[in-house]
């Protein structure tokens, strides 16, 4: 792979901030849109703007046919068993609100378990809280060891008849950590568990086919993967989403409406009320075209390599403490805390230099209270980085320490 | 190499203070005391506060954690607001608000001492919180009952 003319086709990283080449690494925020995105999106706005699904004219009809074709597109880059089994959401925080508020709420009951983890992002915590203060259901919470990875003695423990939903990241944002989900969700649906994956980080870059996984559920954000912002996709399994009620009411998603009472459409439009993000959808099957036409093993090498030599170069700064595994096997992200600057003031002295990083807690509080740091400073790669980035990073980690020091 | 604006920001002085943070600590009761966070950053600070019957602030003492804007802030603020009455108190607040935020007001150098070195944060709109946490903090307890 020629992962420099790659790099080519991102027009927003040849740039300079703050009087240096801009260095992004904050992939795991929010990747940068090839080329081909952006034109999708304004070619569609150019051309072929108009309300899908309804009308019968010729804007509408090309929406309409590049509008489901996406669908199609998501589908099969995942490796769902139909495109009726896509549901179109705002990202992956909406696709799990959409199971807590749907299937949650119809399935679960006072004494039933929500398994998730210690390590899970807010967005896969909180709609689980919010579901158990409903349905007086319990949440519980698999441990992290030191190393980042699950406790897999207390899976043992914790994973039970009880659980009725077993949900859980499959590329952690904070620790890199990538959880064995295939492994996970063979035990959970051994116990008749139904299961759900955060696929946020994992989407994108790697191959995902989630029949091989097993999972019931499996979300992830368009945006995070050279897609447009504000769109992403919940897969559902059909024998699922059959039995689920509608979540959002509205046009689009009924058979026939009358003053009493309405009759909704099967999935996946059940779960699409209203005038859906049609841009998006259409420039999110440009990003994925995009993706494929690369290779996601070459993608998930590239970022494997990326981590690893991250691995190795940032270990030789003084007082730094990586968190998450210690190895290279692991998500294209790079956690860590510096004895010598807190989070903000590093990023901001990176930022001087045209290094763009992410400081904070990554909204994974319980998991910063868990390795006892206030928050820590996460550069995160995607495949238009370079080893020449990551010896950038180095050198300005260097710079950091005789400055704050 | 690096600018003007990073080194505005963090001089020496303000270094100095997150690293060796003055009159930090908790006050025993009586005291009031009020806690103050940035949940978007996660940066923490508790602020004790001791007054006297004629309205004077006798001690003030902090714990917490975050940037080096925060900290820094908070260790100045201690020193400078120590032995003040509650509303000469308000009023450098409100000189130091007006500074860090660089409404385009003179900034009042006599009454605000040190803290003046915090101007260079006016530069980075995003730090102003960081710089204001131990304030609020500090307006709240004086608040409290």
């Amino acid at each position: 792979m020629d992962w420099h003319r790659i790099r080519a086709d991102f027009p927003i990283l040849d740039q300079k901030v703050n009087g240096h080449p801009l260095v992004y690494l904050d992939n795991a925020a929010s990747s940068q849109k090839p080329r081909t995105v952006i034109q999708t999106l304004s070619h569609y706005y150019e051309r072929d703007n108009a309300n899908v699904h309804r009308a019968l004219h010729e804007l509408s009809n090309r929406a309409t046919e590049a509008f489901e074709a996406a669908r199609k597109k998501a589908a099969h880059f995942i490796g769902a068993a139909s495109e009726d089994e896509i549901i179109f959401t705002r990202g992956t925080t909406e696709g799990i609100n959409l199971v807590a508020n749907t299937w949650g709420t119809q399935n679960l009951r006072t004494g039933d378990v929500i398994l998730i983890t210690g390590m899970e992002h807010h967005s896969n915590i909180v709609p689980w809280q919010l579901l158990a203060q409903r349905t007086g259901a319990t949440l519980k919470y698999i441990p992290v060891l030191d190393d980042g990875t699950l406790d897999s003695a207390a899976i043992e423990t914790l994973l039970t008849e009880q659980v009725k939903l077993f949900a859980f990241v499959h590329v952690s944002n904070s620790l890199g950590t990538i959880n064995p989900a295939k492994e996970l969700i063979a035990k959970a649906k051994a116990l008749g568990v139904v299961t759900m994956l955060d696929g946020a980080q994992s989407a994108g870059h790697m191959p995902i086919d989630v029949r091989d996984l097993g999972c019931d559920f499996f979300a992830f954000s368009g945006h995070k993967m050279c897609g447009p912002t504000g769109i992403g996709v919940l897969y559902g399994r059909m024998a699922l989403l059959e039995t689920m009620p509608p979540w959002h009411g509205g046009g689009e998603m009924i058979l026939s409406v009358s003053m009493e009472s309405s009759t909704y459409k099967a999935p996946p439009h059940r779960f699409e009320a209203g005038t859906p993000d049609i841009s998006g959808v259409i420039a999110l099957g440009a990003a994925i075209d995009y993706l494929q036409a690369i290779g996601l093993e070459n993608i998930q090498r590239h970022d494997h390599n990326l981590a690893n030599y991250a691995m190795q170069r940032m270990g030789e700064v003084p007082g730094i403490r990586i968190l998450g595994p210690q190895s290279g096997h692991r998500g294209a992200l790079v956690a860590f805390h510096l004895d010598f600057a807190h989070p903000h003031d590093l990023v901001e002295f990176a930022n001087s230099h045209g290094v763009a990083m992410r400081g904070g807690h990554h909204c994974t509080q319980p998991l910063m209270k868990r390795f006892k740091v206030p928050g820590t400073t996460r550069a995160s790669f995607y495949f238009y980085n370079t080893i020449e980035e990551i010896n950038r990073l180095v050198e300005v980690l260097l710079l950091a320490r005789m400055f704050f020091t | 190499m690096l600018s003007d604006d990073l080194r505005d920001l963090y001089q020496q002085v303000i270094l100095d203070h997150s690293r060796n943070p003055r009159n930090h600590g908790e006050l025993s009761p009586p005291c009031l005391h009020a806690h103050g966070d940035n949940p978007s950053c996660g940066d923490e600070i508790d602020v004790w506060v001791r007054v006297s019957d004629n309205g004077h602030i006798d001690d003030l003492k902090f714990t917490g954690q975050g940037c080096a804007i925060s900290q820094a802030s908070a260790s100045m603020m201690t020193q400078k607001i120590k032995g003040k009455s509650k509303d000469e108190a308000a009023a450098v607040r409100e000189d130091f608000r007006r500074v860090v935020m660089g409404d385009g007001s003179p900034a009042d150098e006599d009454s605000l001492g040190e803290l003046i070195l915090l101007e260079g944060v006016q530069k980075f709109p995003q730090r102003v919180k960081c710089a204001m946490l131990a304030w609020r903090a500090l307006e709240q307890a004086l608040e409290s009952k």
